[in-house]
């Protein structure tokens, strides 16, 4: 990673400039910097895309299905939102080990604010989910094996979120919350991705219910359904690069205030 | 394994702490017996598994937390001169797996007394008891071990350990589930492998990260 060896020079180099005023909008300036790791063009992309997805979305044609109907549209805001959650998840981990091989604090902030959006993606893709469960299923809480096991591992990332909480020293902090994250990550696997697979589900896609690359999934839905997919994590990765300018800015001024 | 042995003798001189541990487990198990206020059949067996790897679960939390909590500072920058952190975790592991089948052991025991016992297949339950106690072992004694440097350890581990373990247990459940009714081996077979699977990421997981806590 470029950024990160710049990154590492300038922690270096703030060793014997700290406490002269004059270097500090030059460092503020090359941590803003290199830390747009995101590329315009992208942001632009996530952002025509998402306004196709919702239009598309709600407007195109999909296929008649029983039960599903309509709510069959939920597909391209509730399943691209599990996607991200994974994928996001999966990028906090690997800043994590990236931090246990070499302690660079910025690896840390990376690793947070992954597991942050990524949290919040889950959120969300629960109460897509609940709603779209309210129509075709009954009821928002069905208790199953999906649902179970996707609320098990919003309940990880709060653990995580807590034990970063209790921990006082920086240093350590960011060393026990990776830890905790790659293992947290590794047990959680088995739970999202087995359990359910052994158990009867009523979610689209199991046990025999249409679903992910059955017949329902048509050309006309794929047109939507992986731009979509596209957009949310693009969007994702948007929230996570702003995150941490605003954490990196904000321990700047920290800094140069003290 | 000079800090095998180590562990046992300090275990066995605590003798308070055992007991304490026997006691905890009697209590919860007299509770359950007291509250539901009932014997022979009256629980169907999905409640008296539930009701079995809810008492497992609750003490072996709380015996394998004091592994690292439980350790003075002392102990700990004494440990750290004479053995590598592999060694350490890996005596832990062996010791906390004994420590938990002794457990449920001593759990299915006072189970069949107070309440009944409905395990029609012996050795599938056996089994399951002893992958159930290596996977407790295994992820519990690492994150007791991220717990013992928070400051409000005890809360921090009930709430750190309980979704690491509870792929185990529900794995745990469905084998017990098997064994209750007596059903073929070979429909549990798919869970074992999982638990044994689960047990290799904890303990390999485990191994590889327990350097990092020790640093500090």
């Amino acid at each position: 990673m470029c950024s990160s060896r710049i990154f590492g020079e300038v922690k270096t180099s703030k060793q014997y400039t700290v406490g002269s005023r004059q270097s500090c909008p030059c460092l503020l300036q090359s941590a803003y910097c290199q830390l747009i790791s995101m590329k315009n063009w992208l942001k632009i992309v996530a952002v025509v895309l998402l306004v196709y997805v919702h239009i598309g979305g709600l407007l195109f044609e999909t296929p008649r299905l029983n039960i599903l109907n309509e709510t069959i549209r939920a597909l391209y805001f509730h399943v691209p939102m599990w996607f991200g959650m994974v994928l996001l998840y999966l990028l906090s981990v690997y800043y994590a080990i990236k931090y246990l091989r070499n302690p660079l604090h910025d690896y840390d902030t990376k690793s947070v604010a992954y597991a942050n959006v990524g949290t919040a993606f889950g959120i969300l893709g629960m109460i897509t989910g609940m709603l779209w469960a309210n129509y075709t299923w009954g009821s928002p809480w069905h208790g199953d094996p999906k649902q179970k096991g996707a609320a098990i591992a919003l309940l990880v990332y709060f653990a995580y979120f807590v034990l970063r909480g209790s921990l006082n020293n920086e240093e350590q902090r960011a060393r026990l919350s990776s830890i905790y994250n790659i293992f947290a990550f590794a047990t959680m696997i088995p739970l999202i991705f087995i359990i359910p697979r052994l158990d009867d589900s009523m979610h689209p896609g199991s046990g025999g219910n249409p679903g992910f690359n059955a017949y329902d999934l048509d050309s006309r839905m794929r047109l939507i359904f992986y731009p979509a997919v596209i957009a949310w994590f693009l969007i994702g990765l948007w929230i996570v690069s702003l995150r941490v300018r605003y954490k990196t800015i904000e321990e700047k001024i920290l800094e140069s205030e003290l | 394994m000079e800090l095998l042995k180590k562990e046992f003798v300090l275990e066995l001189r605590r003798k308070s702490v055992i007991s304490g541990l026997g006691l905890y487990l009697l209590s919860i198990i007299f509770i359950c017996y007291l509250t539901f206020n009932l014997r022979q059949n009256a629980i169907s067996p999905n409640i008296w598994s539930a009701l079995f790897w809810l008492t497992i679960l609750f003490s072996v939390v709380n015996s394998v937390a004091k592994s690292f909590i439980g350790e003075r500072r002392g102990a700990l920058i004494y440990y750290y001169t004479i053995a590598s952190p592999q060694q350490i975790i890996f005596s832990k592991v062996i010791y906390n797996t004994i420590l938990c089948l002794v457990i449920s052991l001593a759990g299915y025991v006072l189970f069949s007394i107070f309440i009944y016992n409905p395990v029609q297949d012996q050795v599938t339950f056996f089994l399951t008891l002893v992958l159930a106690s290596i996977g407790f072992a295994a992820s519990l004694s690492l994150i007791s071990g991220i717990a013992a440097k928070a400051n409000n350890s005890n809360v921090l581990m009930a709430v750190l350990s309980f979704p690491v373990v509870i792929s185990i247990l529900l794995m745990a459940v469905r084998v017990t589930k098997n064994a209750v009714d007596g059903i073929d081996r070979a429909a549990s077979a798919d869970e074992l492998l999982n638990l044994v699977a689960i047990n290799c990421i904890a303990g390999a997981l485990g191994y590889v990260l327990f350097p990092y806590i020790w640093r500090s």
